[in-house]
């Protein structure tokens, strides 16, 4: 029997009615129509599905959406301004990070959580924080210099149109 | 049945919950994980106790260290006074999962999940860890040794919930020290791990603690490998006979993470590691925590 709940993602509350044991991660991308997090491995092995709650990263294929109620959650839509990919994204582009794509939302999440806790850090360091994330393209050069780029800063503005991102559902199932 | 969950808002509202038959849940890192690989179903009936924070305080005092069951893995590597009296507790949570485990997994769930590979086990134990299991009707507070009864399980009854774990302070001279041998940086889980407490007085070795991980069916201590250092100056020769004392007392398993052989074979390197740091450490030498990454030759942060 499903239970109504409320999820806060990306600072939009949803009123959802949620299977009591249903995942975080199956809960934002089937319930809410949010499907910038991944599935790989749904064994917290991979990263792929990794959003912040209240600001810390949490794999979401074992977390329960239940827990989450009340909790800010932040999902790769999130990272993005209205118009315009953040900064860190446009230093994944800049910089090669993005092959076939589908461990980069997890990837800017993850860097998104290191660089809060350690705005600058060696290559070493975002080596360390990010192999919690698997890339099977294996393009981890491109997405360690990319991290560095975004902390440093130096992430000019993506020429020609601003690439929009559009961070409103698509359907709303609940 | 049909299955439920709920948030419990007081202590006595979860106690009330395992009486009646539901597993609490804190970080879910090993619970939901465990469903996802088929080891066990989500229990019908599940309790979420991560919002009860009165279990979340971790305290480092003249009397020791008390972990409130709630306390993360990130909070006890952040805690510059445990790192400094209790290193090898951090060298293992500095290492469980990745920062998003470590973020959500907490010490009691870590403890009760009984696996003979968890990183944080062997520290406790070296370190004379008890744990406090309290129900609707009492409490009890017991040692890991107790606790742990084979891979997974545990002493504690259905209705216990662990509320706290602690440690009593260190000697003053004390080092210590865990590593694990691993395949990837994070998310991983110890092939072979080991742990070593030393106190040194005057130069000599007075009093150790070396515990194995991922070698029998509960992390244990190894009484030779202690009585091999003790009473001696902490030279090479004393390591090696230590450490190959501990590596003596391995049963291993064979596993997808390595056949029965190769663990013997390396219990002896690991053990010769964390004996040999926190011997350095206990002389006031420095090895990064945590210290597994540090061994392979990573630069230090």
């Amino acid at each position: 029997m499903k239970v109504a709940a409320t999820l806060t993602v990306n600072g939009t509350s949803y009123p959802v009615e949620l299977d009591p044991h249903i995942s975080l991660l199956r809960a934002v991308r089937e319930e809410l129509g949010l499907t910038g997090s991944k599935e790989g491995c749904d064994d917290s092995e991979c990263g792929a599905c990794m959003m912040l709650l209240d600001g810390a990263p949490v794999n979401s294929c074992s977390y329960l959406a239940m827990q989450a109620v009340g909790k800010e959650i932040t999902t790769v839509e999130g990272l993005a301004g209205d118009e315009e990919v953040g900064p860190l994204q446009r230093a994944f582009l800049q910089e090669f990070g993005v092959q076939c794509g589908f461990c980069t939302p997890g990837m800017l999440i993850s860097a998104t959580a290191l660089l809060r806790s350690n705005p600058d850090p060696s290559d070493e360091e975002i080596r360390i924080g990010l192999s919690g994330n698997l890339c099977r393209c294996t393009g981890y050069d491109g997405i360690v210099k990319a991290v560095h780029r975004a902390a440093t800063g130096d992430v000019p503005a993506l020429r020609g149109a601003p690439v929009h991102v559009d961070a409103t559902p698509p359907h709303h199932a609940g | 049945m049909t299955p439920s969950f709920t948030s419990a808002s007081t202590l006595d509202d979860a106690l009330a919950a395992v009486a009646s038959g539901a597993r609490p849940v804190a970080g879910g890192t090993d619970l939901v994980v465990g469903a996802r690989q088929g080891k066990a179903p989500l229990p019908e009936d599940i309790v979420a106790i991560d919002r009860l924070d009165g279990l979340r305080s971790l305290e480092v005092s003249d009397a020791g260290l008390r972990l409130g069951t709630l306390v993360t893995h990130g909070d006890i590597v952040a805690n510059a006074d445990l790192r400094t009296r209790f290193t090898a507790l951090a060298d293992a949570s500095a290492i469980v999962g990745s920062h998003a485990t470590r973020a959500k997994g907490t010490i009691g769930g870590n403890v009760m999940n009984a696996s003979p590979a968890m990183d944080t086990g062997g520290p406790l134990l070296c370190f004379d860890a008890t744990v406090t299991l309290r129900s609707a009707t009492g409490e009890r507070t017991i040692g890991l040794d107790a606790l742990w009864t084979g891979p997974g399980k545990t002493s504690a009854a259905p209705d216990e919930l662990l509320v706290a774990v602690d440690l009593p302070a260190p000697a003053v001279g004390t080092g210590s020290c865990y590593v694990r041998l691993e395949y990837r940086r994070q998310m991983e889980i110890a092939v072979v791990g080991a742990t070593a407490v030393v106190v040194l007085t005057g130069g000599g070795v007075t009093d150790a603690r070396i515990a194995i991980t991922a070698l029998t069916p509960t992390i244990r201590r190894v009484p030779e490998a202690e009585a091999a250092i003790v009473g001696t100056s902490g030279d090479a020769d004393a390591v090696g006979a230590s450490a190959r004392a501990a590596a003596a007392a391995a049963a291993p398993i064979s596993d997808v993470r390595g056949s029965a052989e190769y663990r013997r074979a390396m219990a002896e390197v690991m053990a010769t590691r964390a004996i040999a740091a926190a011997l350095t450490r206990a002389r006031g030498g420095s090895v990064a925590i945590p210290a597994s990454p540090a061994m392979y030759g990573a630069k230090e942060s």
